[in-house]
Parts: structure tokens; C-alpha cells; sequence
């Protein structure tokens, strides 16, 4: 589904952030992205939803992230942002869900009816029509992942989806998280959440790819993650 | 809440008032967008001197707000700001022009007074017109309405994120106007000293926002086109509106029905 080529990416001042990355990853895989502040998580997904572009080759279900091919590779992916004030910037929730569908030209009895499912399936029918500023930051965060859902990606990208969330709240998305059988891409500094939401870890430190493979085992590796300014997830401290 | 804060409720009150449900409402976004380009285009053609004629174009505005159910009294509060800039053209007027063009009683009112008056009324009748569609209508159907009158598409996402983004600068200026009191207590406003980095990160932390804010629109398939805008079709009902709208108006504008009215009472 995607694949990173040779990827790598410096900013105009010359600071290599990403550094000849390769990796896989296939469908309906669960990926954690982790490391430091600063390790290049968040770059890794701008290069991917060609926010920034870099060199090497970067393929999402076999089409090149591009300048001519951005459209269809957005279509593609959906992206929650960490902050989700940025993400929802229509006046009501509903306004926000019927965007992209809309914008991808599906018919709006069609849109209308994506939206009903997802809130339906999220539990969330009693946020449609209320306004995006007068609901709690918990419900917001709720309503940015039913946005991308209703667009029907092939893959779900989130960056921090739990961050200042309460611990309810933090419980409800991870559980939605889980549910949700799209090829999945997380970020996070919850490694918690990371052990609860994705089969895979990939962690990284200055632009490289320090180990990849099964959560299980690199959450548990308490030398690895400590190497790499992480400590091991709540659970499995002593 | 603080000062920002309540700003910001009053840009979201926008919203709300656009999804309200009334006669106004229900009418087509161009409908209303050419009816009131074209009640501003005839408001500004009115003479400077000539007050009367222009008094009775305050009915359009007032009929819509009785229509719409949106409070007139809102529509002056919110536009407090820009008020007193639109009340302050014309202000030097009656210093430069002080030939005196009726008398009322014994008192003699100058050209000046009366175009005063007059550039006063415009700015005020216009506002009005433009905040009327603003609180009738959702912002991004206006900016379909724009693009289906070809206006540059460009043009018209700058309005758009210009529409957006005063609210993003404005919960950026809340956060830091808090985090800045509470490290300078009993301080009133910014010190002088403090205003030239304060801006420049204000702007900064805005652009940052700003970006994100844009990017989430792209990556959602947005493309400078409106098909997510709420549409209503242009039905018989919007063609009958705005015809009579325009007829209004041109009647207004060539005909003074102030002075007719006043010429069947003073012979």
C-alpha cells in the first residue's frame, strides 16, 4: 500500500531531517511512528501526503506522490491532525463531514449518507448539526476522525490523535482507533496507546529507521527505547 | 471570557445566524450576492447633496431584516468597530464647504453638513446591505456565488481564508494576550516595549496555524472550487426577488419619493 524508497529530506538551511528511509507498508497494517521530538515523525507524513517533497520515491498503492498526482493520492489517505481546531474549520460538524466528500464530487444524498454511517458507527449522531466551537475538545477530536472517515480513505494517517485528551476521552479513541480496519499510520509519544492501536512499530531517531517490528517487542525494549529518549510504555514499568 | 474570546463568539454567532431559517435565508446565494452589489453600486451614485433621495433606500435593508429575523440592533453592535471610520469621512466637509443650501427654521445647514450627512448615510446603508447577506447567508456559499459570477478563483479563496484565518489570529492573540497578563499582572494592555515582538510572534504563530489550517483543506480534496457550499437551486422565486429588488432600487434612484411624499403635504 506504501512505500518509502531511498527517502530523504533536508530543509533549506541544510538539516537533514530524513535520511535514505525504506520502508513498507501493506494493507490494512497497523503502523506506530516513534521517537524523540524532532526525529522526523511528522515530516515522514507530509513527505507522504506531499505536503513537502523530498528525494527518493515515495508510493501510495503504486502511484508516486507527485506534484501531478497529489489528487489521487490524497483521495487516498486521510489525515487526522493533532490539532483538531486546524482540522475543523467548517461552522458544524455536519458542514465539516460533507467537505471532502463533496469536494471528490460524490453526489450529496451520497455524501449525506456516509456521514449518517459514520456517526452512527462512532456513536456520534448528537454532534451532527452542533457547532465545532461549542463542543468539548474530547468530541472535537471525535469529530476530525469521523471527518477523514467520511471521506473513505484507503489509509488513515494520525498524528498524536490522543494528546490532551482526558483519560475517557484518550479510552473512546483508542477504542475507535482499534475498530477501524483502514491501513493505519499513528505518531505519538503514547506508547500506551501505540501498544493498544498498532501491530507494528516503526522508530526512528534523527531521520533514520532504528528498528522495525512487531510492537510487542520494541515496546517492551526497555535499552532500545531509552537509547532512543523513549522509556518504556506505562504498563510495562516496574 | 476575555475581550478575544468574546470576539470570537461573535465571528461563530456569524455562522449560526447563516444556518438560520427564514424567507432571506432560503433565497439563492447569487440572488442575494448581485442584489446587493447592485444596492451598493446605486447607494454610492446618489449625489452628494442629495440627502433626500437616499434617506428611502434605508427600506431595503430594514425590510430584510424583518424578513430575516436578524436584529437590526445586532447588525450596529457588531459593526461598532467600522462605524465610527465610516462615520468619520466626510467629517471635515462642513469646514470646507460652507455654502448653506436650505435653512431649517432660522438656522441655515451648509453643503458641507449635508454631504456629511449623506457620506455618512451611504457608509452606514452599505454596511448594512453587507452585513445582511454575511448573516443570511454561509460564507462559502457566498464565495460559489463569486466563482459562478467568475470571479477569479483566486481572488476568491483569498477572501475565503481571510474569512477563516481572523478567526484563527484571533484565538492566537487570546492565548497570548492571557500568557502575557499573567506574567504582567495589574498591567493594562501591552507595553509599548513588548508590541514589536508581540506582533511579530502573533503573525508567526498565525502563519503556522494558518498553513495547517490550509493544508487540511487540501488534503480534503479542496481545489479553489465550492462544491461542498451549501446550494440552493435559482429558482422563479430568486428571479422575482431579485427583479424587484432592482426595480426598487432604480426607482429610488430616479425617482424621489422622499420629495413626492413631502411635496403632497408642503404646496
Amino acid at each position: 500500500m506504501i512505500r518509502f524508497q531511498n527517502v530523504s529530506f533536508e530543509y533549506e538551511h541544510g538539516t537533514r531531517v530524513i535520511d535514505n528511509m525504506s520502508f513498507t507498508i501493506g494493507d490494512g497494517e497497523a503502523v506506530g511512528l516513534i521517537g524523540a521530538n524532532g526525529a522526523g515523525k511528522s515530516t515522514i507524513m507530509k513527505l507522504l501526503l506531499g505536503l513537502v517533497s523530498g528525494e527518493g520515491k515515495i508510493l501510495v498503492d503504486d502511484i508516486e506522490v507527485s506534484s501531478s498526482n497529489l489528487g489521487k493520492v490524497r483521495e487516498k489517505l486521510g489525515f487526522v491532525l493533532q490539532n483538531s481546531d486546524n482540522q475543523m474549520f467548517m461552522p458544524t460538524v455536519y458542514e465539516d463531514m460533507m467537505f471532502a466528500p463533496l469536494n471528490y464530487m460524490v453526489s450529496r444524498e451520497d455524501a449525506e449518507k456516509r456521514v449518517d454511517e459514520v456517526l452512527d458507527r462512532l456513536g456520534l449522531q448528537y454532534l451532527k448539526h452542533k457547532y465545532n466551537h461549542k463542543i468539548s475538545g474530547g468530541e472535537k477530536r471525535m469529530a476530525a476522525i469521523a471527518t477523514i472517515l467520511a471521506m473513505e480513505p484507503e489509509a488513515i494517517l494520525m498524528d498524536e490523535p490522543t494528546s490532551a485528551l482526558d483519560p475517557y476521552n484518550r479510552r473512546v479513541v483508542i477504542n475507535t482507533i482499534r475498530d477501524l480496519s483502514q491501513t493505519k499510520i499513528i505518531t505519538s509519544h503514547d506508547l500506551d496507546m501505540i501498544m493498544d492501536t498498532c501491530d507494528r512499530v516503526i522508530l526512528i531517531n534523527e531521520g533514520k529507521i532504528v528498528a522495525d517490528g512487531k510492537a510487542g517487542t520494541i515496546l517492551r525494549d526497555k535499552e532500545l527505547l531509552e537509547g532512543n529518549h523513549m522509556e518504556l510504555p506505562l504498563r510495562f514499568q516496574k | 471570557m476575555n475581550k478575544m474570546e468574546k470576539a470570537l463568539s461573535e465571528l461563530a454567532q456569524m455562522d449560526e445566524f447563516a444556518v438560520q431559517a427564514s424567507p432571506v435565508h432560503d433565497l439563492n446565494a447569487g440572488a442575494k450576492l448581485l442584489s446587493t452589489v447592485a444596492y451598493i453600486l446605486i447607494v454610492m451614485s446618489f449625489d452628494k447633496y442629495d440627502l433626500s433621495g437616499l434617506v428611502p433606500m434605508v427600506l431595503w435593508p430594514v425590510f430584510l431584516f424583518q424578513l430575516s429575523g436578524i436584529p437590526v440592533r445586532t447588525c450596529f453592535y457588531k459593526l461598532r468597530i467600522v462605524l465610527p471610520l465610516v462615520m468619520a469621512v466626510g467629517l471635515f466637509n462642513p469646514f470646507f464647504d460652507r455654502d448653506i443650501l436650505l435653512n431649517i427654521g432660522n438656522i441655515g445647514v451648509s453643503g458641507g453638513v449635508i454631504s456629511m450627512i449623506t457620506l455618512m448615510l451611504k457608509g452606514v446603508f452599505c454596511l448594512m446591505a453587507s452585513f445582511l447577506l454575511v448573516a443570511t447567508t454561509p460564507f462559502d456559499s457566498i464565495c460559489a456565488a463569486l466563482r459562478r459570477i467568475h470571479v477569479p478563483a483566486t481572488l476568491v479563496t483569498l477572501l475565503l481564508l481571510t474569512y477563516r484565518y481572523v478567526g484563527v489570529m484571533t484565538e492566537e492573540l487570546a492565548v497570548m494576550t492571557d500568557a502575557y497578563h499573567l506574567r504582567a499582572p495589574g498591567q493594562k494592555g501591552i507595553h509599548v516595549s513588548a508590541w514589536g515582538s508581540f506582533l511579530g510572534q502573533l503573525l508567526l504563530r498565525s502563519m503556522d496555524r494558518a498553513q495547517e489550517l490550509y493544508a487540511s483543506m487540501l488534503l480534503r480534496g479542496y481545489h479553489q472550487h465550492f462544491h461542498y457550499a451549501p446550494s440552493k437551486p435559482f429558482r422563479v422565486r430568486d428571479a422575482v426577488y431579485l427583479l424587484l429588488s432592482l426595480l426598487f432600487f432604480l426607482l429610488m434612484r430616479y425617482c424621489n419619493v422622499a420629495e413626492l411624499i413631502g411635496g403632497l403635504f408642503v404646496r
